[in-house]
């Protein structure tokens, strides 16, 4: 353990929470307290600063040696018929001890947020994109497309780092930059350019949604509408939107999938990207899905290249199996098909879901619980605890995490292989 | 660990070995004269197989992001090739972009014992390594790319000195802990986010002005005079272009005596002769290549069937995106660093443009001369899957067969193709200099791709027999240094691969230079972008291996 007397102080910290994995970070650690000291926010503040509670594995409530909580929640798993791994939440290495012991057992990996994962993965599966990353975004947007989301509810610096910078590679004021706000409103101001400009906001009721970006893709096309409005916003407004696009050298479209909370939502993210798409043929403009907090598209990516599938893979018949409606952890609890459940997380301490089997829980120190899981063990997190790797939201950038601190905690990769070797 | 390999027939171009009867002698992991009439703890009865070193595939894409866009792409190109957890090894998924597990077992497999990934963008190298290093039973190495990236055409269009610009190429190499550079259609990434949607060798490039050719002998001369041991990796202007047969000819004569590697070459070697305004350019390539004792190259072979291309090349991708077979396909802007497109594409026998290029990579292979600057590659997963390298090796060595099969394709493209005419058949040791000794050297590999003493023993041991796919298919025996990693065509042992590398010097000046850089316009800091070691060997699987720059030595 570190002594609790002299805090130390770390710059350049990489965050592994907030998907765009800022890596401006000050932060200090003063035994096994962490704080923020700049360049913090609404995500990466309580992600650093949630504090250590649990150091103790326990079963049924008592605490118990590490070794106990590893040999029982093995014996839960050599029981399951069907166990499913949820979570994830996870980085690289902790990715990779799950999907060697998942293949083992013959279980499910699922994701905490694979449902908004998945309705960008069913648009890349079956039309692709043409994408972007947050660099490109930086130094080229000339006009930045917000469809149905709240960029800064779920990504609080998203603006300050990538839209409005100071300066840019290509002789851009940044400043000058437009924004268009499509089907929903902001909830606060980082919108708003540095001189005071707003966006342009096109308001239509959530429902409206997938109307609205299919008569984008139409318009975009070149479709001339015969309807006069759209999901109550007026056509010629939305032809303002595709023909700014259109003039723009260098246009981006964004959107949260986890906003997007509705049945079928991909097909709305497809048609979404499919405008843009047709705007390549005369100009240059691209997607930019958000998303990837609490390391959800590191989990992803790791699963893809170890099974070939993103996410909701079972390994239930002995080989990789994608589904993404029959392999989600919600629905395998309601009809009674797991018969274990393991939960993996070591960046968000947010509980597993309550259910009626054993559970494992391998979380982040300071997970509480309304039912206390038959196996907990207490992990550190990648970054305060441990090195390891995260994705940002453009899946192109793994930023190295760095360890803060030293305060006891084991890693979810150690407690899973631990696992493993005792099966 | 002692081990002989007795009496076997060996193939070890390296060495001058042709052929002849051999005993091997393995201690610790390595070759040697003799045992010094120790004991061996085993002993391998080789008499009537043909042994080699094992081999090395120096152009596969088997790692980085647009891999694993390409496996997120196709679900159902998965579906149909899964491959269940069984004996020693972990279930995964194959044929085009299989998943890492499944792709280096299958590599072992057919013998191979290294493969490296040419495509590695600066900013995305981490993830290529993470990729590479989850790749069990193989060595591995990346070329990193540059030639699109802002910085280097910033420095170029400013008419930066050459020792700034090499003192940039080096950094990047060692910061990306990479084994050589790779330039994809030169400028071209970098233009086609300028909406421009060509950049021939000569065009500038409308934002710095600069040209494809510049870009080029820049970069081949920083890799030169760095004492860099694998030339520049060129995938050249106009990809899969009618007529870029001059461009690439173009890019031969313009690079002026400087080594230069131009990756699979064959889709790079089309005229725009006969009615349908598309012909082959091999002769005319294989002509220039013969000439230039500078120029290596890999041919990219196609095989007919469903495959993925993935390529930085994301201009050209772009382009050629309607011809996606099933129709979907990614294309992305990366960082003011790169791009990449992947497209899935089906090679059909009975389509005439296929069908030419299937005789145009073979015709390749057939008319240079010498197989020591010529390489076998499908470009992995572009032409097809590495898994088609045993048939690829019989259409090489068997000339009926090739003929057979020449038959059954379009036959407007072969009534086109001089490939019937053509008498040539591969020996087995040009093999072993395509795929073992050649590559090491093309490398800088000293002790990999050869059986002479002090070599790494990673070697690859088959049983003769007159159908050379077959031979090629399944090996008796694979070593992956000295340890027993295959038999039969089966894993009987899972070890993990080394990571090539080298690290060329440069003035410290550049990084502050680039600190900046890097605070003002990029989304990472500087120290968060360089790749640690720990990030390589602290989880106890693969260890890094640097071979020695020899800068100043060759200019």
């Amino acid at each position: 353990m570190t002594d609790n007397i002299s805090a130390k102080v770390w710059d350049n910290v990489p965050s592994p929470f907030c998907g765009i994995a800022s890596d401006d970070l000050k932060i200090e650690v003063s035994g096994s307290g962490v704080r923020v000291l700049a360049n913090g926010d609404a995500v990466t503040i309580p992600g650093f600063e949630q504090p250590v509670t649990d150091t103790a594995p326990r079963i049924a409530g008592k605490q118990v040696s590490l070794d106990e909580a590893v040999q029982r929640a093995a014996a839960i798993l050599k029981e399951a018929r069907l166990p499913v791994f949820s979570g994830f939440g996870t980085d690289v290495n902790d990715t990779r001890a799950a999907l060697a012991l998942i293949d083992k057992v013959g279980g499910v990996f699922d994701q905490a947020r694979a449902g908004s994962g998945v309705r960008n993965l069913l648009v890349l599966a079956d039309s692709g994109w043409i994408a972007t990353t947050l660099g490109e975004l930086k130094n080229r947007v000339e006009v930045l497309l917000v469809f149905g989301s709240d960029i800064e509810a779920a990504f609080p610096r998203f603006f300050e780092r990538f839209v409005w910078n100071k300066e840019t590679l290509f002789g851009q004021d940044p400043a000058k930059r437009e924004v268009i706000y499509l089907g929903r409103a902001p909830s606060g101001d980082a919108a708003v350019s540095p001189d005071g400009r707003r966006p342009q906001v096109i308001e239509c009721a959530p429902q409206h949604l997938p109307e609205l970006a299919a008569a984008l893709s139409a318009l975009a096309r070149g479709a001339s509408l015969q309807a006069e409005t759209a999901g109550g916003v007026p056509v010629a407004v939305l032809e303002g939107v595709v023909d700014r696009l259109k003039r723009s050298g260098y246009s981006v479209v964004t959107w949260v999938a986890g906003q997007l909370d509705f049945p079928h939502a991909d097909l709305t993210v497809q048609q979404v990207c499919q405008a843009v798409t047709v705007l390549n043929k005369e100009t240059r403009a691209a997607v930019l899905p958000l998303g990837g907090q609490d390391g959800d598209r590191t989990a992803s990516q790791v699963c893809a290249w170890l099974t070939g599938y993103p996410t909701r893979v079972s390994f239930a018949r002995g080989f990789p199996e994608y589904d993404p409606y029959l392999n989600d952890t919600a629905r395998l609890l309601k009809e009674g098909e797991a018969d274990a459940l393991v939960w993996v997380s070591s960046f968000s301490a947010a509980a597993p879901p309550a259910a009626e089997i054993p559970a494992v829980v391998i979380g982040r120190s300071g997970m509480r619980f309304d039912k206390e899981p038959e196996v907990f063990i207490p992990v550190g997190v990648p970054g305060i605890d441990h090195a390891g790797h995260t994705y940002r939201c453009d899946t192109v950038v793994a930023m190295p995490l760095y360890p803060l601190r030293d305060c006891g905690l084991t890693s979810a990769a150690s407690v899973l292989a631990a696992i493993e070797r005792s099966l | 660990m002692l081990i002989k390999l007795t009496g076997g027939t060996v193939y070890d171009p390296a060495n001058g070995v042709n052929g002849q009867v051999r005993n091997l002698f393995i201690r610790d992991g390595r070759i040697v004269h003799s045992l010094s009439g120790a004991t061996p703890d085993q002993e391998y009865d080789l008499r009537g197989k043909v042994v080699m070193a094992g081999a090395i595939d120096m152009h596969t894409h088997i790692g980085g992001g647009k891999v694993t866009i390409a496996r997120n792409l196709l679900p159902e190109d998965h579906r149909a090739d899964p491959e269940p957890r069984r004996g020693l090894m972990r279930a995964g998924c194959g044929h085009a972009a299989p998943s890492t597990l499944t792709t280096g077992y299958r590599y072992a497999e057919m013998g191979y014992t290294a493969g490296f990934e040419p495509a590695m963008l600066p900013t995305n190298a981490r993830q290529a390594h993470m990729e590479m290093a989850d790749v069990p039973l193989m060595d591995v190495g990346g070329y990193v790319m540059l030639g699109s990236d802002d910085f280097f055409l910033r420095l170029l269009s400013s008419g930066s000195d050459q020792q700034l610009i090499n003192d940039y190429v080096a950094w990047t190499i060692r910061s990306t802990k990479a084994m050589g550079i790779k330039v994809v259609n030169p400028g071209g990434i970098s233009a086609f986010k300028f909406n421009q949607r060509m950049l021939d060798l000569d065009e500038k490039h409308a934002y710095y002005g600069v040209t494809p050719r510049q870009i080029l002998k820049s970069l081949a001369r920083a890799v030169h005079e760095l004492g860099v041991p694998h030339p520049l990796h060129v995938h050249g202007c106009n990809l899969g272009v009618p007529g870029n047969v001059e461009t690439t000819l173009n890019t031969i004569s313009g690079i002026e005596g400087l080594p230069m590697h131009l990756t699979h070459i064959q889709f790079h070697s089309y005229g725009v002769e006969g009615d349908r305004k598309f012909s082959s350019g091999a002769a005319r390539i294989a002509e220039a290549i013969n000439a230039n004792k500078n120029i290596t190259i890999d041919v990219g072979q196609i095989l007919f069937g469903q495959t993925v291309t993935a390529s930085g090349d994301s201009m050209l991708q772009h382009a050629h995106a309607g011809h996606a077979h099933p129709d979907k396909w990614v294309c992305m802007d990366i960082e003011c660093d790169a791009g990449c497109g992947v497209v899935p594409f089906k090679y059909r026998d009975k389509n005439f443009v296929n069908a030419l290029q299937w005789c145009i990579g073979l015709e390749t292979f057939l008319l240079v001369e010498d197989p020591w600057r010529v390489f076998l590659t499908t470009d992995h997963p572009n032409g097809a899957p590495f898994t088609s390298y045993p048939h690829l090796i019989r259409l090489l060595m068997d000339k009926s067969f090739r003929n057979d099969m020449l038959s059954t394709i379009n036959p407007e493209a072969a009534a086109l193709s001089t490939l019937g005419s053509l008498d040539r058949e591969y020996s087995l040791y040009e093999i072993a200099i395509m795929t073992r000794a050649g590559a090491a050297r093309l490398l800088g590999l000293t002790d990999r791709g050869h059986l002479g003493a002090g070599a790494a023993a990673d070697i690859t041991v088959y049983t003769d027999q007159a159908d050379k796919e077959k031979m090629f298919t399944r090996p008796a025996y694979v070593f992956k240094d000295g340890e027993l990693v295959v038999r039969n065509g089966e894993v009987v042992k899972i070890v993990w691969g080394n990571l090539h590398t080298v690290r060329p010097e440069f003035d410290g000046g550049i990084e502050a230079r680039l600190r900046d850089y890097f605070d003002r316009y990029h989304t990472m800091k500087l120290d968060n972008f360089i790749i640690n070691d720990w990030e390589i060997e602290d989880d106890g699987r693969s260890k890094i291996l640097v071979h020695p720059c020899h800068q100043g030595a060759r200019s």
